[in-house]
């Protein structure tokens, strides 16, 4: 299990946890290390609240007519719900948090080309979560997380605080997107060619790029939403001569690409994880590399798939349904590419390999659902019913999820230096992919029946499904609850794990777990290709729980 | 074969000629999407066993992916999801194209209620009356927010806008009642903004047209006006009935049970009513009087502030008629129209 790297004394005090002390030193730092770990806690906290909130939707939906909450209780509930989910967790989840530790020590840089800026970038994030949170102690907003107007400009709820946080966060992810950027472009080690990169440096730069060109645009339209609550300027209203369309173009040309920015970077942690635990260079480097560079791009292209029932024009809608196949091609190519690159491998199945697999079956069908409803025809029976709902689950949150836990339990050890016991990752594993399918599945199915989403109250027709969703929400819940309780147990008290303890050739791995301060205690040299294994002897330190 | 699977899908009866062509879309999808899971499932399981690892040291070949592999595997997937597309797209514009000599309806959205208008001037608040095999196209609009009317058994679906009209079309295949749904987020009541199709046989509805178009045109509460004239026992209740008609009450309540723009005036008096601010209130002549002097007061849940105040315009006589016609308005005698197959009988009778 232990081994000579740990033996050695790679001047083992002053990792990046311990370079310096207090609390004053941590919201201070410039260092990328300690700005993603506490990014990851902030996203841990929100994802808490945001889970909470799921849970109370689930146990009001249990029934027909009122059980726990009001109407209007409920629609400020799913509203912060998917407020709190989309723009306070999965969009800056894997990006912000892995992102931020793991570029500069994949590309051999000491830090990220803009420390102060990403240090900024964390107190917009977390200025912006203080405003919408203080929005939910004003009441809340029952807007839906999308604001659609004219209802998000007529409304008698305060939107005012929550589109100032989203658009606070806005800001947050494009200062994250820049300073990626710059990093991959300027700060990359000597010798590293750009078809050298590791595949998450490539998913995380594709997913900044989609950061930089779109979220200015949410900006822009969030400006305007207040612009016409506050002043009533006619942007949206039809009595004022505007358009109730305009908005949904608007916005979904950000947030149909923000379901890349949620997804790419998982894409990444899934292509690094694949040929770590095969033991197997990647069966196409390039396909993994230009699928991502084609997602990021035909992704901004796509948004009027959402519009199919809104009165847009019949030829826009099969433009849109056409351009929508080609991003899901890129995506069934890169889950070919992940198969293929087992063959013949040496696969370990351990947690963060339970993740890949759940990643890729929620991955398959939240993709094909996704292709579906961009079917021109079928989407209009399943457009806003829980076939949606069930199919944005599967992909952004399951997908993301999946990657983020994997990711998670993938670099624990390099983060904090520790171990957490195997058999409990994989059985928690199971229990919440299990869990996630149990209340999702049936979702698709009241989607194909026609119930509605963002329903306080349904037909009794609905129920059961409903009663199954919920049951399959808690076995969910259960399932986190145990990978809090051991991840917190094996920050004290897990195994030390050593350099490398998965004997991966990441190059992140090269560096102490956890690093240190600058990341390398000498300039850091490549000489191979990423994710390279073919007929190499293992590194010695791995140890397997086979 | 059609049958079975729309159970094992869980959708509803195909209640229109553009279910069965979704439906047919869908179940291609979904077997496809099935059949190609089914083998990816399995070569990973395959992989799994096989290529286990099966100690510390296992050294792995180095195989990288040929052209033609990379070509196939982009050329599969593609063709059959522009196919999906295509085929899709088709029936999609089928279904935006309303054939020749459809029966026109005007569908008006508004928070919480669907409105239906013929051209002729008749028409009604949360039934739409339509005759089986003959193409219905409906022209939808909104008063305030968007709204999406949604007819699950006839896998139809189209967003009400407000400023603007959109264009659906349906042709039901049998006579039933299918429930409208509303699948567009618009506020508080959102979840029971419900109606109900009622498709006849296409006699039933030449005769309930006729029917319609005898009586004296509707709208909201002043057909309900005329039906009424048996409950005008008194000197002072027939005043109130005036005095409404004056001051443009029925525009808002309506006097046989339908609630409208305000809470119907059928069998308010000595209610007990839930309010928008929780609690209930007993609308006893103190609360009625109140309501027509500060409407916002104590809203009514479900319904919006928008009642102008009458403080000012109504002297107590007239309050007092007003309150004496509401309460000759007994719940007992109509029949509300809840969804119960009679109704239409007694509809018709009237």
């Amino acid at each position: 299990m232990s081994s000579a790297a740990d033996a050695e004394p790679a001047v083992p005090a002053e990792d990046y946890l311990h370079a310096e002390r207090g609390p004053w030193s941590w919201l201070t730092t410039h260092d990328h290390k300690r700005i993603g770990v506490m990014f990851l806690a902030s996203l841990l906290l929100m994802f808490l609240l945001g889970g909470g909130y799921a849970l109370a939707l689930r146990m009001e939906l249990l029934t027909p007519g009122e059980t726990v909450m009001g109407r209007l209780a409920y629609n400020r509930a799913f509203t912060l719900h998917g407020v709190i989910m989309v723009w306070l967790f999965l969009i800056p989840s894997i990006p912000s948090s892995f992102g931020n530790f793991l570029l500069p020590l994949m590309v051999g840089a000491r830090d990220v080309a803009f420390p102060r800026l990403n240090l900024a970038s964390f107190y917009l994030y977390v200025l912006g979560a203080v405003m919408t949170l203080w929005a939910i102690l004003q009441g809340g907003v029952d807007t839906g997380w999308t604001f659609y107007t004219p209802f998000s400009t007529a409304t008698g709820t305060d939107v005012l605080p929550v589109l100032l946080g989203v658009f606070v966060v806005g800001f947050s992810t494009i200062f994250t997107g820049l300073n990626f950027i710059a990093t991959v472009h300027t700060m990359r080690a000597p010798g590293m060619g750009w078809m050298r990169l590791p595949l998450f440096v490539w998913a995380i730069y594709g997913t900044a790029i989609i950061q930089v060109l779109a979220t200015p645009v949410l900006g822009m339209v969030l400006v305007l939403v207040a612009l016409e609550r506050v002043a009533g300027v006619g942007f949206f209203d039809p009595a004022r001569g505007g358009d109730p369309l305009l908005y949904q173009h608007l916005f979904w040309f950000y947030s149909h690409p923000a379901v890349y920015i949620m997804i790419l970077p998982g894409m990444g942690v899934i292509s690094e994880m694949v040929p770590a635990f095969s033991r197997k260079n990647p069966f196409s480097y390039r396909v993994l590399v230009w699928s991502t560079a084609g997602i990021a791009f035909v992704g901004f292209l796509t948004w009027g798939h959402h519009m199919f029932v809104s009165g847009q024009s019949t030829f826009g809608s099969g433009a849109f349904s056409i351009l929508s196949m080609l991003v899901a091609i890129f995506t069934a190519l890169k889950i070919f590419t992940w198969l293929s690159t087992m063959y013949r491998g040496s696969i370990w199945v351990n947690a963060p390999f339970t993740y890949v697999l759940g990643f890729i079956f929620l991955l398959f069908f939240g993709g094909m659902s996704g292709v579906a409803v961009a079917v021109t025809s079928t989407d209009i029976h399943w457009h806003d019913t829980y076939f949606v709902v069930a199919h944005f689950h599967f992909i952004m949150v399951g997908a993301s999820l999946m990657a983020f836990l994997g990711a998670l339990h993938y670099w624990f050890p390099k983060m904090f230096g520790r171990r957490y016991p195997e058999s409990l990752g994989v059985g928690a594993a199971v229990l919440i992919i299990f869990g996630f399918i149990a209340t999702f599945l049936p979702q698709f199915l009241l989607g194909n029946m026609g119930m509605p989403r963002r329903y306080a109250d349904y037909p009794e027709h609905f129920q059961p499904l409903h009663v199954a969703s919920t049951a399959g929400a808690s076995l969910l819940g259960f399932g986190f609850v145990i990978v809090a309780v051991y991840l917190g147990w094996s920050l004290r008290h897990g195994a030390v794990a050593g350099r490398d303890p998965w004997g991966s050739r990441g190059y992140e791995w090269l560096s102490d777990s956890p690093p240190p301060e600058f990341n390398f205690h000498e300039p850091p040299t490549f000489p191979d290709r990423p994710h390279d294994y073919a007929e190499r002897e293992d590194r010695p330190e791995v140890g397997h729980a086979l | 074969m059609n049958e079975l699977l729309r159970r094992m899908l869980f959708l509803p009866e195909q209640g229109s000629t553009l279910a069965s062509r979704v439906d047919h879309m869908h179940y291609f999808i979904v077997l496809t999407t099935l059949l190609v899971g089914t083998g990816i499932g399995l070569t990973g399981l395959v992989f799994l066993v096989r290529y286990r690892r099966r100690g510390d040291h296992t050294v792995t070949p180095r195989i990288e992916a040929p052209n033609w592999l990379e070509a196939l595997y982009i050329s599969i997937p593609l063709s059959l999801f522009l196919l999906w597309g295509a085929l899709g797209y088709r029936d999609y514009v089928w279904a935006r194209t309303p054939p020749e000599g459809a029966l026109d309806v005007y569908v008006s959205a508004k928070q919480w209620m669907w409105k239906f208008s013929y051209p002729e001037g008749i028409g009604g608040v949360g039934v739409l009356y339509v005759p089986a095999g003959r193409p219905v196209r409906l022209l939808i609009t909104s008063r305030d927010v968007i709204h999406s009317f949604f007819v699950p058994a006839f896998r139809l679906k189209m967003d009400a806008l407000p400023g603007r009209y959109t264009e659906a079309w349906f042709e039901a295949v049998r006579p039933g009642r299918y429930q409208v749904l509303c699948a567009e987020l618009c506020g508080l009541d959102h979840s029971l903004m419900r109606a109900e199709v009622v498709v006849l046989a296409p006699g039933e509805f030449e005769e309930w047209r006729a029917r319609q178009q005898a009586l004296p045109p509707v709208a909201a509460g002043e057909s309900s006006e005329v039906l009424l004239r048996e409950d005008l026992a008194t000197p002072l209740v027939e005043q109130g009935r005036a005095v409404a008609v004056r001051e443009g009450c029925f525009k808002c309540h309506t006097v046989d049970g339908t609630p409208h723009i305000g809470p119907t005036w059928r069998g308010l008096y000595l209610r007990e009513e839930p309010l928008t601010g929780g609690g209930h209130i007993r609308a006893d002549v103190a609360y009625l009087t109140e309501s027509m002097m500060d409407p916002e007061a104590k809203v009514v849940a479900g319904f919006q502030p928008v009642m102008p105040s009458f403080q000012g315009r109504l002297n107590a006589a007239e309050v007092a008629s007003l309150v004496e016609f509401i309460q000759s308005l007994r719940p007992e005698r109509p029949v509300p129209p809840a969804a119960k197959e009679p109704l239409y009988e007694q509809r018709r009778g009237r």
